[in-house]
């Protein structure tokens, strides 16, 4: 009985999460044609519903409605399996974000790590789609995909060792409380190059423009899902999009304060605006990281490949390795206000 | 039966008919997804036990690593099953007598007492007891010189691997990236007044 009560309150923690997780994914497809629209001075969807709220759901409909066609030749199983391989680490990965002081799905206390070998396992999805449509444009986004979050991990693991450093615990919980004080007592100061690394690599690793190589319309048609259509394809579409909200998540939670007020140490605004509950300030720095995303998009060209290869092993590596040593001797120092 | 031991038995299942699969499966792009799934589900038995910072790794080091490189490699490979078949039986008495001699070497290691489960049994940990911890005091402080020296002679193979595989043809046009990104607007762009011409 009182396992089936524990079980019961996990799944209802589960879709807490998922929910508005999954409306914030289907909202975030509108809100990259808005703003990108608005960018290149058009309106965007404005057709359905008012002012064009409506479109996601309007597109989701269609995407349902549409029939899965598997290419002759394909690997029917893996074909279809790719998709739910590429969307299950990005919601798994939720489960050890705090939405608040201790308000998380699991106390992991490898939590750091947890994150790192679930977000390397998301490019499966990729590869097996890749392989799996038996074309040759899939099968070369496939390979130009993995090679390139295989090269960004790594940086991105160099940027996670230094906030582990900083925060001396590998519990998301721990590395929030680490940076309490002020805004400035936030990892994004003393970890700045560390945090810019881990952004862009963020960036990378969602296959988001401009290293959108995997995709490349111009050259290789769509990339690893060229040959997917309907809702296989809106699994795809969905995956992108969860990860780039899980990278805005973390970036904010190591490097932004987490649920941490912006205004905490400042004598009046402080108390002023302490009534905010944690989850909100969370999902507003979430948002701040996200409209880079969609900025950069509208912004960069694509880089080319080889280019992004020379970023990620000649510049982010060496970047992050010199900061691991800024970091410790910082700790050594006890250099306050961070690493006292 | 313990939830314990049914979800050990399950993890165990499929760990078992993942390995069989990894070497009598035709496809190899299939051999090195069951080769996935059978590194996912030791990683679970791991957490069963509570080694959570093992299991982890597992997954972070062979699933997200290194069978993507070794994916990458065999998806390129275009292998045709039919002649790697044909010697089975002229290579079956070597293949055989191998075999034995694994098996035999595993009994006689594993039958020997070091590792039955009465000298390494399972200690009830706390819910707050990290292994992670533990395991990093232990590594830094204990074993420093083996840890450390494992780390050099692992850093020495990369080096000789890159060093081995590292050579320029002649001949070949590349591009230098950083050299390009180096250019400035005043390489690139030159302003030029052209004077109006004159009506007639």
């Amino acid at each position: 009985m009182e396992t089936l009560l524990t079980i019961i309150i996990i799944l209802l923690k589960i879709v807490a999460i998922l929910a508005p997780l999954l409306t914030a994914v289907a909202y975030l497809t509108f809100a990259e044609r808005k703003i990108i629209g608005y960018m290149q001075i058009r309106l965007g969807p404005n057709r359905v519903g008012p002012k064009g709220w409506l479109q996601p759901i309007a597109d989701a409909m269609k995407l349902m409605f549409k029939e899965i066609i598997i290419p002759t030749q394909a690997d029917r199983f893996l074909f279809l399996l790719a998709p739910v391989v590429a969307f299950g680490p990005a919601l798994a990965a939720w489960a050890v974000i705090p939405f608040g002081n201790e308000m998380m799905l699991s106390h992991l206390d490898a939590g750091i790590l947890y994150l790192l070998a679930l977000t390397s396992m998301g490019v499966y999805g990729v590869i097996i789609a890749g392989w799996a449509s038996n074309s040759k444009y899939a099968f070369l986004g496939a390979m130009r995909s993995a090679a390139q979050i295989v090269s960004y991990e790594i940086a991105m693991g160099f940027a996670l060792v230094g906030v582990l450093m900083a925060a001396g615990s590998l519990n998301l919980n721990q590395v929030v409380l680490a940076q309490q004080g002020s805004i400035l007592h936030w990892f994004w100061l003393p970890l700045l190059p560390l945090f810019l690394v881990y952004f862009i690599s963020g960036v990378a690793e969602t296959n988001r423009a401009p290293f959108d190589v995997a995709e490349g319309e111009s050259e290789i048609v769509a990339g690893f899902h060229v040959d997917y259509s309907g809702m296989a394809f809106a699994v795809f579409f969905l995956a992108e999009y969860a990860n780039m909200i899980l990278v805005s998540a973390l970036a904010s939670t190591m490097f932004l304060g987490g649920w941490l007020s912006p205004f905490e140490g400042i004598p009046v605004l402080g108390q002023l605006f302490s009534f905010v509950p944690g989850p909100i300030w969370l999902v507003m720095k979430i948002s701040f990281l996200l409209l880079f995303f969609l900025w950069f998009r509208a912004t960069f060209p694509r880089y080319r490949y080889d280019q992004i290869m020379r970023l990620g092993w000649k510049v982010f590596i060496p970047v992050t390795l010199v900061w691991l040593l800024v970091i410790g001797l910082g700790v050594l120092g006890h250099v306050g206000p961070w690493f006292d | 039966m313990g939830f314990e031991k049914f979800l050990f038995y399950v993890f165990a299942l499929i760990l078992i008919f993942a390995a069989v699969r990894v070497i009598t499966v035709r496809n190899s792009v299939h051999a090195a997804l069951f080769l996935v799934l059978a590194f996912f589900t030791s990683a679970a038995l791991w957490l069963l036990i509570e080694a959570e910072f093992l299991a982890i790794t597992m997954v972070l080091v062979y699933v997200g690593a290194v069978m993507v490189l070794f994916l990458f490699v065999v998806m390129m490979l275009d292998l045709n099953t039919q002649p790697l078949r044909e010697g089975f039986i002229k290579y079956l008495p070597v293949g055989a007598t191998v075999a034995v001699i694994i098996v035999i070497e595993m009994v006689l290691a594993l039958g020997s007492g070091y590792f039955s489960s009465e000298s390494y049994s399972l200690v009830a940990r706390s819910a707050d007891y990290s292994n992670t911890k533990e395991l990093g005091s232990v590594l830094y402080t204990f074993y420093v010189y083996p840890f450390e020296i494992a780390s050099v002679i692992l850093l020495v193979a990369i080096i000789a691997a890159i060093s081995l595989t590292l050579r320029r043809r002649e001949g070949t046009k590349s591009q230098n990236p950083s050299h390009q990104v180096l250019v400035s607007r005043d390489d690139r762009i030159r302003l030029v007044n052209v004077p109006a011409e004159k009506k007639h």
